[in-house]
């Protein structure tokens, strides 16, 4: 532990905050979610520590909500991109020919639309509930997974040691699972981290826009649309959300560039 | 320090940080107070294997240490001055300028967007030595010194159209451009072939000796530098082993360590002749790589006998490893085929039958790519006894340690990983690899070529026991003169895509020769004072001959 760089530490100390936060938020929380507690836009107070916001409820507890709603969105929608992206970026990378055409033509037709464009109007004609919701940024998300893999496993695809494995007679599997994937690990990994950034901010972005988490469900994209007309009176309510988004996004990309540095200089580690 | 010493270097000591997993980073020592002289128009050969810091001495020359290393300590005096002691604004004066660098990879030390002339050019403009024009007439005669062809006009291209023997001699006049008092060649002819090298070899020695410069001339092959340098320092592991002139460093060597490196692929082998039945007969084989619209292979045959050695020599893009493609079955032929223990294999790898697979094995040049960086040893060994014969737990760990124990090496390696071994351990390692499979062929692709000589040897000398003990046969590709003579039964010569020459070793390796195969064999350095001049000689005549 002593290794462990300063700027990694942090980023470390404020990511296990805001996870520890949102695994444990119906402990930590002083009030319900949506439980309307006070004034309008309270200032802060023993009572409020955040103050209250735009219809009373306790800003505090909305927030700790929100970061469950939001942390628990981005990691499930991170995972699904992950899986779907690097199996099929392996597949395409060891098959080759015209199943990596197809697949890496798809992928390219879906990259040339902005994402949130396209996030936008699937959303637009589907029921918004958070599976759909994770699902979405998950698919869209794993295009760019799928890339990183792809690429990654074609480098390794033409190194001797898979060669021989082919030689050997071994299978397909054998060949993603036992020669390539451990190799591609370390930059996927990383590339995890700020994946689950983008994953974060795109969550956010919705819910601002009104197509993401529903009322009265918090999440942070939501407190701050809520919250935005306070702004003009000088509220900072709306603030308080958005900082939070900034250093969590700080904080993951701290940890996932310390990760991208030691896996690298690991043991037979690969560049 | 007489008139004549030009460069003298005192008790050098080069340290670097190294950054171990999991730990501090700590300093190591890697060379330990060397010490010589060179005098104006003499050369000094720094010989060692990888790792002995010749290069990081040569680079010292220029008060230079690459990324990570520092000089701690010692002196190095260069006309005189402490260069060691002096400031960046004294070092940028002192290097291409007066000390100049001639590198190991031309290729990838030229700036491939610009025209050579303007690079061969630049130092001796820039340190205001030559103006622009006069330097360009010096490097035409340069050019032209060097043997290069159309010198007046060459200068205009680029680096991708010269060759490789061409680019290492348009750097060489580069060094040389600016008039400079001392070269440091940093193995500027073990990347090319050996019928390349010996042209360059010639270029390098004749441009020495008509400029008078210094020269420090470093490579791991002891039988290059004797053809070159006045003086030898052999060197193992940042310290010197030897220091004497090139006659008493080859003729007389005092330490067991230089005897060991001059001695080297002494390996006697008594050739077998054809037996019975070929275990692998490769009949007619025609074949190209796809998208491409010439034949990389023109019609080859060769046999390979049970528990004999066929080797396959040529120099880059022969079609050597392309053989070993269509062997293994990952290039299907165009035409031809090829019998495996008497029964006619599938052109294409997916049509092969396990036990197909499991009787012909590989064994790569490069190991240390030839091995999942991922895995331990003992899942990269294991692998093929469980994948093949179904081994699992006891049985298998069994087998593994009979393995480690047959290349040499103990069962502590079991849970080490391919970077935690030397070169040499790797090879051994793929090699435990490729016997656990049982063969009755191993591809062996120019196994031993990455390695230093020494470690080479051993690689050989295990090979041959593993034959006898095995009877596995190998078809052995390389571009080495002196370790097919050391263990082939057959020989395949090829040019160009055909087979240029083949049978036994002693007939193949007897006159009379085609042409090729008198270039190629008489381009094979050899360890005696003289040889090149007498090579030299000897191609004059044949082609005064012709």
């Amino acid at each position: 532990m002593k290794n462990i760089p300063l700027a990694a530490l942090i980023g470390l100390f404020f990511t296990g905050l805001y996870f520890l936060a949102a695994i444990l938020a119906p402990l930590l929380a002083p009030y319900g979610m949506a439980q309307i507690v006070g004034d309008v836009w309270e200032p802060s107070s023993s009572r409020h520590w955040l103050g209250t916001d735009s219809i009373g409820r306790d800003l505090l507890s909305r927030m700790i909500y929100g970061g469950r709603t939001t942390i628990f969105i981005a990691t499930a929608a991170t995972l699904l991109s992950f899986f779907t992206g690097s199996v099929l970026g392996l597949i395409a990378a060891v098959i080759g020919g015209w199943v990596d055409q197809l697949l890496s033509r798809f992928i390219d037709l879906i990259m040339s639309i902005p994402t949130l464009i396209f996030a936008l109007v699937v959303l637009s004609v589907m029921p918004v509930t958070i599976p759909i919701l994770i699902l979405v940024m998950g698919l869209l998300d794993s295009t760019r997974v799928f890339r990183l893999a792809r690429a990654v496993a074609v480098d390794i695809n033409v190194m001797d040691f898979v060669e021989a494995a082919k030689l050997r007679g071994e299978g397909r599997i054998w060949v993603i699972f036992r020669e390539i994937l451990p190799n591609a690990l370390s930059p996927l990994v990383a590339e995890m981290g700020l994946r689950f950034i983008f994953a974060v901010l795109f969550v956010s972005t919705l819910s601002f826009l009104g197509l993401g988490v529903q009322p009265p469900q918090a999440d942070w994209g939501g407190i701050v649309k809520e919250n935005k007309d306070g702004i003009v009176y000088g509220i900072p309510a709306a603030l308080i959300p958005a900082v939070a988004i900034a250093t969590l996004a700080i904080s993951v990309n701290l940890v996932a560039d310390w990760v991208l540095n030691r896996t690298t200089s690991l043991k037979g580690g690969r560049g | 320090m007489s008139d004549d010493t030009f460069l003298r270097v005192r008790d050098l000591k080069i340290g670097a940080t190294a950054y171990p997993p999991g730990e501090p980073p700590k300093w190591i020592e890697i060379v330990h107070g060397v010490s010589f002289d060179l005098e104006k128009g003499k050369v000094l050969g720094l010989i060692g294997e990888s790792g002995a810091g010749k290069s990081t001495i040569g680079l010292a020359a220029l008060g230079y240490g690459r990324g990570g290393v520092d000089i701690s300590g010692g002196e190095v005096w260069v006309n005189g001055r402490n260069i060691l002691a002096s400031g960046m604004r004294d070092l940028r004066r002192l290097r291409g300028a007066e000390v100049t660098y001639v590198s190991q990879s031309a290729a990838a030390s030229f700036n491939p967007a610009k025209k050579l002339m303007e690079q061969v050019i630049e130092a001796s403009v820039r340190h205001g030595r030559f103006s622009k024009s006069k330097a360009e007439k010096r490097a035409v005669e340069l050019f032209a010194k060097l043997g290069l062809p159309d010198p007046e006009t060459i200068g205009n291209r680029y680096p991708h159209q010269v060759s490789g023997g061409q680019l290492q001699r348009v750097m060489t006049a580069m060094a040389l451009c600016p008039q400079p008092d001392l070269v440091v060649f940093d193995e500027p002819t073990t990347a090319l072939d050996v019928t390349t090298q010996i042209d360059v070899l010639k270029a390098i020695k004749e441009a020495i000796a008509d400029t008078g410069v210094a020269a420090i001339y470093i490579t791991h092959d002891l039988a290059v530098v004797a053809q070159v340098a006045d003086d030898i320092m052999v060197l193992r592991m940042g310290e010197k082993v030897e220091y004497g002139t090139t006659d008493q460093i080859i003729n007389a060597p005092q330490e067991d360590y230089t005897r060991a490196l001059v001695s080297v692929r002494s390996i006697r082998h008594e050739e077998k002749h054809p037996t019975d039945e070929p275990v692998l007969s490769v009949q007619n084989i025609t074949a190209r790589y796809r998208g491409t619209s010439f034949d990389v292979l023109h019609d080859v045959s060769v046999d390979v006998y049970p528990g004999q050695t066929l080797a396959v020599v040529g120099e880059s893009g022969s079609g050597k490893s392309t053989l070993a493609r269509v062997i293994t079955g990952l290039l299907p032929p165009r035409d031809g085929q090829i019998e495996f223990t008497g029964r006619t294999l599938s052109p294409a790898l997916e049509g092969r039958t396990r036990e197909d697979l499991r009787e012909l094995q590989m064994i790569y040049q490069m190991a240390d790519v030839a091995m999942n960086p991922r895995h331990t040893v003992g899942t990269i060994i294991g692998r093929p006894l469980e994948f093949y014969f179904g081994l699992k737990g006891a049985a298998k760990k069994k087998r593994i340690k009979e393995l480690l124990d047959e290349i040499e090496m103990g069962e502590g390696f079991l849970d080490r990983y391919p970077a935690e071994l030397s070169g040499g351990q790797k090879q051994r390692v793929c090699i435990a690899r490729a016997l656990a499979a049982k063969p009755k062929l191993i591809i062996c692709d120019e196994v031993t070529s990455a390695l230093d000589p020494l470690v080479a040897d051993g690689i050989l000398k295990l090979l041959l026991n593993l034959q006898k003990s095995e009877n596995v046969a190998y078809l052995f590709i390389t571009h080495d003169i002196a370790t097919v003579r050391a263990i082939a039964d057959s020989i395949a010569v090829m040019y160009q895509g055909r087979v240029q020459r083949y049978g036994v070793k002693s007939t193949v390796l007897a006159p009379p020769f085609d042409d090729y195969t008198d270039l190629l064999l008489s381009s094979v350095p050899e360890m005696e004072l003289g040889w090149l001049e007498e090579v030299v000689e000897h191609r004059r005549m044949t082609s005064a001959g012709n």
